[in-house]
């Protein structure tokens, strides 16, 4: 259990990278979709916890939010914008994987020195959800493809997410319900948005986007 | 029953108006609706409502207070939005500013979107748990999110989008300080504390210090973004001018509930015995907030962004003052119920300008007195109040933010605040009085013109007429009210303090060489 655990957060680290060096726009949504799916495996795998109905629920629905809702939105606005990949971001592909590196170099630092009061699920939690938080911001901030952005938020939610199962999973259920409900109307508006923006200005990129200024 | 109804009746409101054909039963519905909910909020002063859910929704003094700021601003923005969408036309027409022809999102989107805000804002308020807390607040963002994107052309669309990316990632990051502060209240020895204010104050001497002051970092900068305090405003400005005036106007009562998330842990810190980190956190906040406005309001040529930079500012006094603690604390709530009185009016007013005009350039703008004889009073009375003259209930906020500096000894930030306060009093004169004279273009528009129906400032007459009301004197139900709020955020604050509750007792109270005025102020 506990090295599946450990194995799924790897590959969460390493999706990162990948996502962070990708310019193809599909690749990007499918490779998010595959990380939705990873971390929602997380809650049924958490050692030392017993099994219950609550965080299988939670699993399946951020399963198939994560999973499958959100990619096929995104697959969906993506095929009205008639773009194929992000022509000029803002920071470079290297750039971009470079800085997912110190940042997960950074992360495994602060986790060591952070000391956290719940016992350790797993080592790894920490540095992955810090490292995730990271690339999701890098992404929104790098990226000039409106597409690339949401998937920057996404990524952040999913590094919240493995923050949030692994050491407050004593979350009233409600909350959890509340909280996945809202990610899902947010991408959902994000979605619509990104149509809008691909029918307004016939592509999605908001470097575009700046005639609001001082 | 009554916090059930608050809740519901714009809920299901909101339901209806997207399923409604007919754009007049759309219309009452809205009135209704808002008419209904200020009645019951009214109720709430008089018979507080059952704590439902086990203590998760329960109505205190300050959700009372910002409860009622919420449902009058919604009430006044109704009237006004039920005229504004009668006049909107459903085909294609020209933009105002730049001429292409746009066309607008379907009506019942925009009113159901309203009333599901409402809902949101009132779940807010009520809110004693952390996460309900967050759950409310990013449902009342994202209802938001259509109101922008009304006028449906690529400038409002740019704002939507700056406005969704922004203030999704800051609501994200203070998920991450929700986790954190059940982070800090986990104790593998003692039993689990829930994240409601009630449970987490019981338990804040064992909250863990250093997670506490992240949470508290996390939640100001991601609710901070929501708030529009610099420089996390960026947003803002675009958002307030390029939606129609009924999204700024709700949109300024609704910063008041979104501050409610920072007060919350704010008051965890003092309790926990950490509250001059977080009050110094808040008070770099307020301070820059202003100063980044008045640089942005000096060189403004643009009066709908003016306003939106106003807000920044007095985002920036609110959080100053309850950072700043003893007095500041009532200034600054008093200061966002003040500031919720003031900006609606000065939005719908803008809104008749630029109808009247058609332009947001100032310098385009000229002989608003003649033309527009209503608004442009409306104008300059607005001005004079969010400018903080007196005799308006701002003024007296203010300068109670200002006692609040003064009597902590921090003179030199008492000072930077009173300089750009005066700053910004000089960019905003510059520009409203540029408006006001001159040669109007149009000079046939002697008699009352279609601009300036009565809907659009009849609503805004009332609202000023509470902000002076509250510059004459404070009612004494809603001082006290004030007074038990303060306290609850800052329990460092049990001694009476001596407030100014009236423009006339501000010298006595900034100087008082009488010891019976103390003695009288210490028995009350």
């Amino acid at each position: 259990m506990a090295l599946t655990f450990d194995l799924l957060l790897i590959i969460c680290m390493l999706l990162n990278l990948i996502l962070l060096g990708s310019s193809r726009l599909t690749a990007v949504i499918r490779i998010a979709s595959l990380h939705g799916m990873m971390i929602s495996v997380l809650p049924l795998l958490l050692p030392d916890h017993p099994f219950d109905f609550r965080l299988l629920a939670i699993g399946i629905i951020t399963l198939g939010v994560k999973g499958f809702v959100f990619p096929s939105l995104l697959t969906r606005s993506l095929r009205a914008a008639n773009v194929r990949r992000e022509i000029e971001p803002v920071l470079g592909y290297a750039v971009s994987v470079g800085a997912g590196v110190v940042a997960i170099a950074a992360s495994f630092y602060f986790a060591t020195r952070l000391e956290t009061p719940i016992h350790e699920t797993s080592k790894l939690v920490l540095p992955v959800s810090l490292s995730t938080i990271f690339a999701g911001l890098f992404l929104i901030i790098a990226r000039r493809q409106a597409l690339m952005q949401v998937v920057g938020y996404l990524l952040m939610e999913n590094g919240i997410f493995v923050f949030g199962i692994a050491l407050a999973h004593d979350e009233p259920f409600l909350v959890e319900m509340g909280i996945l409900l809202d990610v899902v109307v947010a991408v959902f508006v994000m979605g619509i948005a990104l149509f809008h923006i691909s029918h307004e200005f016939d592509h999605i990129d908001v470097a575009q986007l700046s005639q609001l200024r001082d | 029953m009554q916090a059930i109804l608050l809740g519901l009746v714009p809920l299901i409101g909101g339901g209806l108006a997207f399923a409604l054909r007919s754009p007049f039963l759309r219309r009452g519905l809205l009135l209704t609706t808002a008419i209904t909910h200020l009645v019951l909020t009214i109720s709430c002063w008089t018979k507080t409502p059952e704590p439902l859910l086990g203590g998760w929704l329960a109505l205190d003094d300050i959700g009372l207070l910002f409860l009622t700021v919420v449902s009058f601003t919604f009430f006044c923005t109704a009237i006004y939005a039920v005229g504004y969408l009668a006049r909107e036309t459903t085909g294609p027409k020209p933009d105002v500013v730049e001429g292409f022809l746009f066309r607008n999102e379907p009506e019942s989107v925009f009113i159901g979107c309203m009333l599901v805000f409402l809902a949101a804002a009132t779940a807010v308020t009520f809110s004693q748990h952390f996460g309900l807390l967050w759950v409310s607040l990013e449902m009342s963002t994202l209802a938001t999110a259509p109101l922008i994107y009304f006028h449906r052309h690529h400038r409002s669309l740019e704002a939507l989008w700056k406005y969704l990316l922004l203030c999704s990632v800051g609501i994200a990051l203070a998920l991450c300080g929700n986790f954190l502060l059940a982070v800090a209240a986990f104790d593998p020895n003692t039993p689990h504390v829930g994240l409601t204010v009630a449970e987490l104050s019981a338990a804040a001497p064992s909250l863990r210090t250093s997670w506490l002051q992240a949470a508290f970092l996390f939640f100001v900068v991601g609710y901070g973004t929501k708030m529009g305090l610099a420089p996390l405003h960026n947003w803002l400005p675009d958002t307030y001018s390029e939606s129609p005036s009924i999204v700024p106007m709700l949109s300024t009562a609704m910063l008041n509930c979104v501050f409610l998330g920072i007060l919350r842990v704010h008051s965890l810190c003092i309790l926990k015995g950490c509250g001059d980190f977080s009050a110094e956190v808040l008070q770099l906040f307020g301070i820059v907030s202003i100063v980044v406005a008045a640089v942005f309001i000096l060189r403004q040529r643009d009066f709908k962004r003016m306003l939106a930079y106003s807000s920044v500012e007095h985002v920036g006094i609110i959080t100053l003052g309850v950072g700043l603690g003893s007095v500041g604390v009532f200034g600054g709530i008093l200061h966002a119920i003040n500031h919720a009185l003031v900006k609606a009016p000065l939005f719908m007013v803008a809104g008749n300008i630029l109808r009247g005009y058609g332009t947001k350039e100032i310098s385009q703008v000229q002989g608003l007195f003649r033309k527009l004889p209503v608004s442009g009073t409306l104008w300059v009375v607005g001005f004079l109040a969010i400018t903080g003259s007196p005799p308006f209930g701002t003024f007296i906020s203010e300068l109670t933010v200002l006692k609040g500096a003064l009597d902590n000894r921090q003179y030199l930030m008492g000072a930077v605040y009173v300089v750009f306060l005066g700053l910004i009093f000089i960019g905003m004169s510059g520009g409203v009085l540029r408006m006001l004279h001159g040669q109007s273009s149009d000079h046939a528009a002697r008699r009352r013109s279609p601009a300036e129906p009565w809907w659009s400032v009849v609503p805004a007459i009332v609202m000023l007429g509470g902000a002076l009301w509250l510059g004459i004197s404070i009612p004494e139900t809603l001082a006290d009210r004030l007074r038990a709020a303060s306290l609850a955020i800052d329990v460092r604050l049990a001694k009476p303090q001596a407030l100014p509750m009236a423009v006339h007792q501000v010298p006595v109270v900034l100087f008082p060489d009488d010891e019976a005025f103390w003695d009288h102020h210490a028995t009350e």
